[in-house]
């Protein structure tokens, strides 16, 4: 598993955990700063529309990886948490027409009582049992999506709009709002997630990835632990459908199919999973990716295809995983010559 | 729902023998593909997320012989070895680098080439619906059994697949292949050291795999129709059944997909909108009991 663990070169040093924490907060702030004057400099529908939807996926993606990447739980059915945000909002928008922010917490809890059940019974399984019954349980989640059809609307999903209606001076119709809304949702959901790799609980999470018997040894709770970041992700994957589905005012049973797994996956590989920023980066290129090939080509699975294929079998690693060895490297050999 | 549909059927020979017999063509061909599935990960420890690309290829390849040559047997033989070989190939070039690595690598190789496959056929075939059409020995009045309709080429299929069944559960349990395979699996660093090729029996083992794909796709080719990504439902099925059997079981890949195709049949009558969804709850619940499947060994 030596090539796909997160946060190795950390060290972890008691002492330094504060400024971190102070160095994160700050980068925050200037990321969400940059972000929300970019539409100063530039007017641009699409570069926006692109930012909206990074953050969507991004969260998604970042949140697979606390997962795969920190905790070794290879799920491919992740997306099912994605889908469930977007429908969840999106049938709570259409039917109650409660505040926005009510409809989020509510979503959130229902992600929640979910997680929870699914997680309790799949987190006890290992390696590839577990990513089947993931998987099954996404395809589970799926076809009732759209068997209900009453309900959910089935294969056409959710139509005729979801209610935008303003909350404390916040118009979500109006593009712009919806653009930093979903900015400081990114910025906030990254944060946090940062918050819980660089905890002692997330420290524990690489322990059990790396050694889940002598983690039990130690004392941990082993079960519980993967309980807990399985019902987390799910929360934050949960978020990045509701951007979704409040960005194109609908959901759709493709939110929910296994391919949404697929390709956060994909993002983990593609940006690199040994750094937390990673999968933000492989979400920027996958959406590049798909986004000019599709223009290009009526092809775009050959290309997508061969794309991968240089990144699992030439490269072995994702883009910042490289970045990160090539410039330790530098590093090391300046430091050798000085 | 419609659970009348359902206890009408079961109480009626008619309707109950033809759903049986649809039940079992399905399971019968996903059995051939699930078998495959199952005898990679059993000896390769590795799971063939392409699996479905051979069945689709098995399919176009028998659509195309058979037109070409208007020989049914023919159609069968191209669907089976032209897969076989694209399987061999497919592992020695590229599966034999990210054995060992880890399985989100492997799932994504595969992932590469489910969209390259895919693809490939539709630039070669199109992306429209194709159909093979019955041959026509086959094109005769169906058989009439206790009042259901089975037509003939359903036995055919049923028999192709239960001697496939039998040669490769005989030939892994008796001959010396068959045990140098299963010595494969068990230590493969032993094996090797005997002075048996490992890499050999590994595209082999794979071309079989492969090759059985093709086979079901061929055999499918004229009661189905034929679009590009039509091997992924097949192989989300075909996951299912290995999973339910237990990953590396032979006989587990033909109980599970004999269940799941009587589940489809039968649940299609009482749950028309609901029939995968049973077949991803069966699955649950057998994972829930017995995580390593029916007839799995058991994982610690």
């Amino acid at each position: 598993m030596s090539e796909l663990q997160a946060g190795q070169g950390a060290a972890l040093n008691i002492s330094d955990a504060k400024s971190t924490r102070y160095r994160d907060v700050i980068i925050a702030l200037i990321a969400f700063v940059v972000l929300a004057l970019l539409p100063m400099l530039t007017s641009s529908k699409f570069l926006l529309d692109f930012v909206i939807r990074c953050s969507a996926y991004g969260l998604f993606a970042t949140s697979l990886n606390l997962l795969v990447g920190y905790t070794g739980l290879t799920s491919f059915g992740h997306g099912m948490f994605f889908g469930l945000g977007a429908y969840g909002y999106g049938l709570i928008m259409q039917k109650t027409g409660v505040p926005i922010p009510v409809a989020f917490v509510a979503t959130l809890l229902i992600t929640f009582v979910f997680a929870t059940v699914i997680g309790a019974i799949c987190v006890r399984l290992k390696e590839i049992y577990f990513a089947f019954v993931t998987l099954a349980f996404q395809m589970l989640i799926h076809s009732t999506i759209l068997s209900w059809v009453s309900f959910t609307g089935g294969d056409q999903g959710l139509r005729g709009g979801i209610p935008r209606p303003p909350f404390l001076g916040i118009d979500l119709s109006n593009h712009l709002h919806l653009y930093i809304f979903s900015c400081a949702l990114l910025v906030i959901g990254l944060l946090l997630m940062r918050q819980i790799a660089q905890s002692p609980f997330g420290y524990t999470l690489r322990m059990i990835r790396d050694n889940a018997t002598r983690a039990s040894f130690v004392g941990i709770d082993v079960y519980r632990a993967k309980l807990t970041i399985f019902v987390l992700a799910a929360l934050f994957a949960s978020v990045g459908g509701m951007i979704m589905a409040l960005f194109v005012s609908g959901a759709y049973p493709e939110f929910a199919y296994w391919t949404i797994s697929g390709e956060g996956i994909f993002i983990n590989m593609l940006g690199g999973v040994t750094t937390f920023l990673g999968p933000m980066v492989g979400t920027v290129l996958l959406l590049i990716l798909n986004d000019t090939v599709t223009r290009l080509t009526e092809y775009h699975g050959i290309v997508l295809g061969i794309v991968i294929l240089f990144f699992a079998i030439g490269l072995r690693k994702g883009l910042m995983d490289f970045v990160f060895e090539w410039y330790a490297q530098r590093r090391d050999a300046a430091r050798e010559r000085g | 729902m419609d659970l009348d549909a359902l206890t009408g059927c079961l109480t009626t020979s008619a309707c109950l023998v033809t759903q049986t017999t649809s039940g079992l063509i399905i399971g019968m061909l996903l059995f051939l593909v699930a078998v495959g599935l199952t005898l990679i990960f059993g000896v390769l420890k590795v799971v063939n997320f392409s699996h479905g690309a051979f069945y689709m290829f098995g399919a176009y390849f028998a659509m195309t012989t058979y037109q070409l040559s208007g020989s049914f047997a023919l159609a069968m033989l191209a669907g089976a070895v032209g897969t076989a070989i694209i399987g061999l190939i497919f592992e020695r070039g590229f599966m034999s680098r990210v054995y060992g690595r880890d399985v989100l690598m492997q799932l994504l190789v595969c992932y590469a080439f489910v969209l390259i496959f895919d693809d490939v056929v539709r630039m070669v075939w199109g992306p429209e619906f194709k159909s093979m059409g019955m041959p026509s020995a086959f094109q005769v009045m169906p058989l009439f059994i206790a009042g259901g309709v089975v037509p003939p080429y359903y036995l055919l299929l049923i028999g192709v697949a239960l001697v496939a069944a039998l040669v490769l559960g005989l030939g892994l349990a008796r001959t010396r292949i068959g045990k140098v395979i299963r010595a494969a699996a068990h230590n493969p660093g032993m094996v090797s050291a005997l002075g048996i090729n490992t890499g050999l029996i590994y595209g082999g083992v794979f071309a079989l795999g492969g090759g059985l794909a093709g086979l079901a796709g061929a055999l499918a080719a004229p009661v189905r129709s034929l679009t590009p990504g039509m091997g992924f439902s097949v192989l989300i099925e075909s996951f299912i059944v290995t999973v339910i059997g237990g990953m590396g079981s032979i006989l587990g890949a033909l109980v599970g997909a004999l269940l799941i195709g009587l589940i489809r049949s039968f649940g299609s009558l009482g749950f028309p909108l609901f029939t995968e969804g049973l077949m991803y709850l069966f699955m649950v619940i057998v994972l829930v009991s017995r995580p390593s499947g029916l007839f799995g060994k058991e994982v610690a």
